[in-house]
């Protein structure tokens, strides 16, 4: 079963790309996720590994994922290695000449070899996943855009005093 | 079997035979014999009785847990649990990340126990079912026709040497001391944790220097009309020697209407299931070097007792949650 979700930034892409790329921010911004620890000894780029989990009905599922793509600032892939399959992706699309960034979040799982009860519950699922990725978007827009607002405000005060 | 002794038992819980242990080795002794001493026409009905059903007990066996089984029946389980038991298990965390783990919980819901339903669900899907993990249940459960596929998920005859092979193996296992005594209490009794004073879950930990992870469930109780355990029934057709029934409760539930037995089982009604995990419990940090079992025993039920109280007070409607 695959999910997505969609949403504007008016952040520049390499501050989105900061966020979805830092470990240690996933609880804070990422609906439903209830564990997302470092499982590696390197914490971020291609092969460093991710213990998951997520609150869908009755069960926290997910399990240890392997970051396989790491194109900075637009591509963050990620790939099961324990627990349910799972394939995720990041996608951050430039906007508006960098001055905002078009955030796509996908996520494929399932349990291989689960048969028709397999695909009942990955339908029945769904809607909940779905709008823990919308939840998740929205948080990680108004997150992004105060911190974006911080900085400008930061950049201007930085200019007066020059 | 309550006579004999640990080291007459083979590691499995089985006679040095290969048959397993049953109630009948030992209790039909002289008073129900004849005057010569031969074995009398009942004792000969109930020892084969007893015979058939203890062949249908599988030899424990850990290696017959099937990781890859469990995972693919994950979904199914998910969507039992979540659509019709409404499962919450808060707590996982406290549960050591690795390494033996002794899980103690209340039992409830007669012979279709959803309780041990979701947790199973909420523990392979927290720590992978790569973890092994065993549960503990009554030798009948294991040898009913149908429920063999039971040991795929790491069920395996409840009895002190497969509780030691299990711990020793390094696996999580969960046992629930009260047993058939507690699973068949009547509803009303629903909110009680009732261990029926058996306080060898305690000597295990001990003996294996493992924590004690206490898992206080709710809801259970509501999933049909648990009207009483029919002890003295069970005295009267002997199950208690045939089988180690010490109960054979009598409740009101779909599809039977009134149900003696619960043998092949019953449907569930659709009550919300909560479970509580509480912190792990390390023995001789807690109790020192040389720990008193009543003094723990005391100290888990009464933990228990409070933390389902409060899941009780959470509750405002039977079944609804």
């Amino acid at each position: 079963m695959r999910v997505q979700a969609a949403i504007d930034v008016a952040a520049p892409p390499h501050l989105v790309w900061g966020f979805v790329t830092d470990p240690t921010r996933y609880l804070h911004f990422m609906n439903g996720i209830t564990r997302w620890e470092v499982a590696s000894e390197q914490a971020r780029g291609c092969g460093a590994r991710y213990r998951t989990l997520m609150r869908v009905g009755s069960a926290e599922v997910g399990g240890l994922v392997e970051i396989v793509e790491h194109e900075e600032p637009r591509d963050l892939a990620w790939t099961s290695v324990t627990g349910i399959d799972q394939r995720g992706r990041w996608r951050l699309r430039e906007r508006a000449n960098g001055a905002r960034t078009h955030v796509e979040l996908r996520l494929q799982y399932g349990v291989a070899g689960a048969g028709l009860l397999g695909w009942v519950a990955e339908q029945v699922a769904a809607p909940a996943v779905r709008e823990n990725l919308r939840r998740s978007l929205r948080e990680l827009k108004r997150q992004a855009e105060h911190e974006q607002a911080r900085a400008a405000v930061a950049a201007r005060r930085a200019a007066t005093q020059r | 079997m309550g006579t004999q002794t640990a080291s007459a038992r083979s590691r499995n819980g089985h006679a040095p035979n290969g048959k397993p242990f049953m109630a009948t080795d030992h209790a039909f002794a002289d008073p129900d014999r004849d005057t010569d001493g031969r074995p009398s026409t009942i004792e000969r009905v109930v020892k084969a009785i007893a015979g058939a059903i203890g062949s249908r007990i599988p030899v424990a066996d850990l290696d017959e847990r099937d990781p890859d089984y469990i995972r693919e029946s994950l979904p199914a389980q998910w969507l039992l649990a979540s659509l019709w038991f409404r499962g919450e298990v808060r707590g996982l965390g406290n549960i050591p990340e690795d390494g033996p783990v002794l899980l103690v919980g209340n039992h409830s819901g007669g012979n279709v126990s959803p309780d041990s339903l979701v947790f199973t669900l909420a523990f392979s899907t927290y720590f992978g079912v790569e973890r092994r993990f065993y549960q503990l249940a009554h030798n009948l459960v294991l040898s009913m026709p149908g429920l063999g596929f039971l040991r795929k998920y790491g069920v395996v005859a409840a009895s002190p040497e497969n509780a030691e092979r299990a711990l020793a193996s390094g696996a999580a296992v969960l046992v629930y001391p009260g047993g058939d005594h507690e699973v068949h209490r009547p509803t009303w009794e629903g909110n009680t944790i009732n261990f029926d004073g058996r306080r060898g879950f305690v000597r295990l930990a001990l003996e294996h220097d493992v924590p004690i992870v206490p898992v206080v469930s709710i809801g259970g109780q509501e999933t049909a009309l648990f009207l009483g355990r029919g002890e003295g029934l069970s005295k009267l057709l002997m199950l208690d020697r045939l089988f180690r029934l010490k109960v054979l409760p009598i409740s009101i539930a779909a599809p039977w209407g009134l149900n003696v037995g619960d043998m092949l089982g019953h449907i569930p009604l659709p009550a919300k299931i909560t479970i509580e995990v509480l912190p792990a419990i390390d023995l001789r940090e807690q109790f020192g070097p040389t720990p008193d079992v009543g003094e723990i025993y005391h100290h888990v039920t009464t933990t228990m007792q409070e933390t389902l109280d409060a899941l009780a007070a959470e509750r405002r409607l039977p079944i609804v949650g």
